[in-house]
């Protein structure tokens, strides 16, 4: 190979080096993806397996929800979720009767501590329960909610 | 205006902020009553706050959560934490709001 050739040469490959390069470090989302397939499936034990991989439930007095015995409108029944347990990893609203029985997750970093709270819908009156993964495992804690008017339908 | 109302409070080292956010938080299964057309599924999917640009809470919301959802947690910070809340919804939109804790 002459002199001029591998100059070519050297500067085609770091060219593509570049563009590759280029190509890989696309701007990262702000956000890790919402689990969408979580989300979307009815049937609450496949929504806890989803969710955790297995359905290894803990009843816990340690975690404590707070929810209405009666929830006179469906469309706005408050819930809070705390815990004394330590190393909470993330907190898991599942409400059984619903279309979709996972409501919503939190998940939590290393400064949290495991109080949160939030307002869900209910589309008839159900089992709520909080789930609380603490040291890789999940204790629960539920409740049932008797709702008045639904709060899913138009 | 934002559609994001934020308190964040210290007490004893923990910050408990609340927050309140406009948005329909369409369900996808509610019929329009004149037409019969479904609206479609309008509803914030994830909502991170940062305190002092450290993620505290990274949360994910289904569409069973309910119309200008509301919302508190807590983590351990203090007074002056220069807080930031984003949710991002089903649509692309997205909005975020920086605020003191007091």
């Amino acid at each position: 190979m002459n002199r001029r050739n591998f100059l070519k040469n050297s500067l085609m490959t770091v060219g593509t080096i570049t563009t590759l390069a280029g190509l890989m470090i696309k701007p990262k989302r702000l956000y890790a993806a919402w689990p969408k397939a979580s989300f979307d499936i009815t049937g609450l034990s496949d929504s806890i397996n989803s969710v955790y991989g297995h359905n290894n439930l803990n009843e816990s007095s340690e975690v404590i929800l707070k929810a209405p015995d009666i929830a006179e409108n469906g469309a706005i029944v408050p819930l809070n979720v705390k815990t004394k347990l330590k190393n909470v990893e993330s907190i898991m609203i599942f409400v059984e009767n619903n279309p979709q029985p996972l409501s919503s997750g939190y998940n939590l970093s290393s400064k949290s501590v495991p109080i949160v709270g939030t307002r869900i819908k209910m589309g008839k009156t159900s089992k709520v329960i909080a789930a609380v993964k603490s040291n890789g495992k999940i204790y629960t804690a539920s409740k049932e909610v008797k709702v008045t008017i639904g709060g899913c339908g138009g | 205006m934002s559609t994001i109302k934020l308190r964040a409070k210290e007490s004893k080292g923990v910050v408990t902020v609340k927050a309140i956010i406009k948005h329909p938080m369409e369900t996808g299964q509610r019929k329009n009553k004149k037409t019969g057309e479904k609206i479609p599924a309008h509803f914030i999917q994830q909502v991170i706050c940062k305190a002092n640009n450290d993620e505290v809470i990274t949360i994910n919301w289904g569409p069973a959560v309910s119309k200008n959802p509301y919302l508190t947690f807590a983590y351990m910070g203090s007074k002056g934490d220069a807080i930031e809340l984003t949710w991002e919804d089903n649509q692309g939109n997205k909005d975020s709001l920086q605020g003191e804790v007091k």
